[in-house]
């Protein structure tokens, strides 16, 4: 990730989604790699499906138009699972039935082998989020907090190419928040990711200290 | 491949239906090859109308068919309507859960244990009586058919209750109900002019098909209906059992003709819908609120616990059969028990066993792989299949299974696959699988999406997603599902014995085989029998979850959407 100056980061061209005859999203827009774009708009606006096309997962009743590249690879015709597009919703969504360390281990490549090495890996990522020794617990017993902060390490370890965030705050109590945003902003900008976030929070995008986009 | 899975799903239900019919509607018209019939001809026919007391046959089946399921459709609505989001309706939907795993014969067997001149509720009554022989009354086997309908209801409510169940969420129903309260209904009221007319058109194939089965049932019949003349599909089965071949004609005419009286019922029903709703719409309006309805709602209650009640009664007094010593009337208990009965069976009911997982073990793992694979696929492609698409999953619960049955096993004989283990687990397919597809759609698709979304984007395959991800998150789905299948194919009864011709004896026709006969001890050691199974099924669909997830909390029913 060190090496952004080769990387063109997120470009969204000329991008209109259409359920029917109702336009929901129209935008033409670039991210630069550790730069933050914040989509402000009201909830059924369309945010997530915007968020859903690029991660391809959007289903196939929505008409989408325009082109998503991602240092210069058009991501439209791959599979969700070849694009490195990493996604935090608004809930956490660990894997109840996985450990925690168990859900980190789901998100590193395979081409890390070795149980030792993977578990290294896990140790090694869950230290940096300040959560050492927590790779055998339950995450049903972790606090809010601890859960968000996983979440997002388990997406940086599938080593994303940008990173998309739908609301993630909007769940977290508010003492929580700034705590978890800045730990989410410090470490998509560490790692060079061209971010985009959806939210209807103002507080966020103030927070992001980037460009923020108003849709109707 | 997977695309290809709904498909071959639907043919596996569709296909033996209409083959089964096909080979029954053929012979009712005299062409039958095997049996020297290669031409058309209404003798059969003029055959069937010829049997005495044919009219009355037709009539037990129409009216009690359509009665049983009046009984139990107004009980389930008036007992949902009176006590939806309370503390009773919480423990009545934790009783009737495992008695919908009842097998239906057994609860027939049970009824008629508590309810025969010589049977439990005699016995109480002669205490206080002092009646020292049974009263000369034919409640079993009555003239009027009341024991069926009674055993009917008694099943049919907890079926029926479930799928109000699942179609409650869906209405909206605890702020309705706390909107029509405020307006000044009673729960009643309240519920039935405003919740039930959201909800029925979700429980309107599950009615139908409850109506199907009410009007064409066979092991129940045997047990409960009257003998001279019984029901019309008792008297079919008794002609298609006939050592004089030439009757098969006769039967399938038969077949043909019970078929038309369960499309008789559904049309009288279908206009009672239409009747109700257009006075309903009226009723719905009149501002009527009917504010004090304590007695009903007790009245609700009181009927839907004592259905269940005779369910699990039944089961007791079974239990107490199959062990009992010397019992005679009016005693309650008998003198001494003895387990010298089950001990002589020992080796007899491990063998029935066998033979009853031997076909129930793959109807149930083939009828779970295909489910998964439809509803996966619904996942993967986006798409989800329409609402006509139930009706093809409701078909094998709709025809009458003697309708086409019999016409299944002439299909089998000419592919040369008559009696084997692969037709009659195919036969058993056919009603598996809308059980295990309708137990596992609501979980599967409840499953929050972005489960899989997240997974995929993390970069793991599809398949990856499918068997690391949302298989283990529905495993108590997916075995409660599978544990539904195993008491589906354990109480079939007709599939096996017709296209089994006899050569399988699982525990459900030796049970219902031991009806005739009437020894009660034997009677209650089958019947128990046919309860192991699934209870053991449903056992475990609680324990291997348990015991996989321990150290996981978040399992429980928090993931969905």
């Amino acid at each position: 990730m060190s090496n952004t100056q080769m990387k063109s980061g997120l470009e969204l061209r000329d991008l209109s989604i259409r359920l029917g005859d109702r336009l929901l999203v129209d935008v033409d827009l670039v991210i630069a790699p550790g730069e933050i774009v914040t989509l402000m708009g009201p909830s059924g606006s369309g945010k997530s499906s915007l968020l859903g096309h690029i991660c391809g997962t959007l289903p196939p009743v929505f008409d989408v138009r325009g082109v998503v590249r991602l240092n210069d690879t058009v991501l439209d015709g791959l599979a969700p699972q070849d694009r490195h597009v990493g996604i935090l919703f608004q809930d956490d969504l660990l894997f109840p039935h996985l450990s925690v360390g168990g859900n980190l281990a789901f998100a590193l490549p395979s081409s890390i082998r070795g149980k030792t090495e993977r578990r290294a890996r896990v140790a090694a990522a869950l230290e940096s989020a300040g959560l050492a020794g927590f790779s055998d617990r339950d995450p049903a017993t972790l606090s809010g907090g601890q859960r968000a902060r996983v979440a997002l390490m388990r997406v940086l370890l599938s080593e994303p190419g940008v990173l998309l965030l739908d609301e993630p705050f909007s769940k977290l109590d508010r003492g929580l928040r700034d705590q978890i945003r800045s730990f989410v902003f410090d470490l998509a900008r560490q790692n060079g990711l061209p971010t985009l976030m959806v939210t209807h929070d103002p507080e966020d995008g103030q927070a992001a200290n980037g460009r923020v986009i108003a849709l109707d | 491949m997977l695309r290809f899975v709904p498909i071959i799903t639907l043919f596996f239900m569709v296909g033996p239906v209409s083959a089964g019919l096909i080979g029954t509607i053929l012979p009712s018209f005299g062409t039958l090859p095997a049996l020297g019939g290669d031409g058309a001809s209404l003798e059969p026919w003029r055959t069937l109308l010829a049997q005495p007391g044919l009219d009355h046959s037709i009539r037990l089946s129409l009216i009690n068919g359509l009665a049983a399921t009046l009984i139990s459709v107004v009980i389930v609505m008036l007992f949902c309507a009176a006590w939806q989001g309370t503390r009773v309706f919480r423990m009545l939907q934790r009783l009737l859960s495992p008695i919908l795993s009842v097998p239906h014969a057994t609860a027939a067997f049970g009824l008629a244990f508590l309810i025969a001149p010589s049977g439990w509720i005699a016995r109480l009554v002669a205490q206080v009586a002092g009646w020292d022989r049974p009263p000369d009354l034919a409640i079993i086997h009555d003239p009027l058919g009341l024991a069926m309908i009674v055993g009917l209801v008694i099943k049919e409510i907890p079926f029926l209750f479930l799928m109000t169940l699942a179609a409650l969420p869906q209405a909206d129903t605890d702020r309705t109900a706390q909107v029509t309260a405020s307006l000044g209904y009673g729960r009643i009221t309240g519920w039935f002019k405003v919740t039930l007319p959201r909800i029925y058109p979700q429980i309107r194939l599950p009615v139908l098909a409850v109506l199907a089965y009410s009007t064409s049932v066979v092991d129940v019949a045997i047990i409960l209906a009257p003998t001279t003349p019984a029901p019309l599909a008792v008297r079919i089965l008794g002609w298609l059992s006939d050592p004089d071949l030439s009757y098969r004609f006769m039967a399938s005419s038969g077949a043909v003709l019970q078929l038309g009286i369960v499309l008789v019922a559904m049309g009288v029903w279908i206009g009672g819908e239409k009747i109700v709703g257009a006075l309903g719409r009226n009723w719905a309006v009149d501002g009527r609120r009917l504010p004090h309805d304590g007695w009903l709602r007790h009245g609700a209650a009181i009927l839907a616990i004592v259905a269940a009640g005779a369910v699990i009664l039944g089961l007791v007094v079974l239990l107490v059969w199959s062990i009992a010593g010397f019992w005679a009337f009016p005693d309650v208990l008998p003198r001494n028990f003895s387990l010298r009965l089950w001990a002589r069976e020992f080796d007899a009911l491990g063998d029935s066993l066998a033979v009853t997982l031997m076909i129930g073990v793959p109807s149930v793992l083939v009828a779970i792989a295909l489910v998964l694979g439809c509803l996966e696929n619904e996942v993967r492609t986006g798409f989800r299949p329409r609402k006509r698409v139930m009706w093809l999953i409701y078909l094998p619960l709709l025809v009458p299974q003697i309708s086409f049955m019999f016409g299944l096993q002439v299909f089998f004989t000419l592919v040369g696959l008559d009696r084997t283990l692969f037709s009659v687990v195919l036969a058993h397919l056919v009603f598996v699988l809308p059980y295990v597809f309708l137990s596992l759609s609501d979980p599967f698709r409840a499953l929050d999406p972005r489960y899989g979304q997240s997974a995929l984007c993390l970069g793991a395959s599809p398949n990856r997603v499918f068997w690391q991800v949302r298989l283990p998150l529905l495993t108590r789905a997916v075995l409660t599902a599978m544990a539904v299948g195993l008491a589906v194919t354990v109480g079939q009864y007709l599939p096996t014995l017709l296209i089994g011709a006899g050569r399988f004896a699982t525990v459900t026709t030796e049970a219902v085989a031991l009806a005739t006969g009437g020894d009660r001890r034997m009677i209650g050691i089958y019947g128990l029998l046919q309860m192991m199974l699934p209870f053991a099924g449903f056992a475990l669909a609680l324990l291997i979850p348990a015991i996989l997830f321990a150290r996981r909390r978040g399992m429980g029913g928090n993931n969905r959407i």
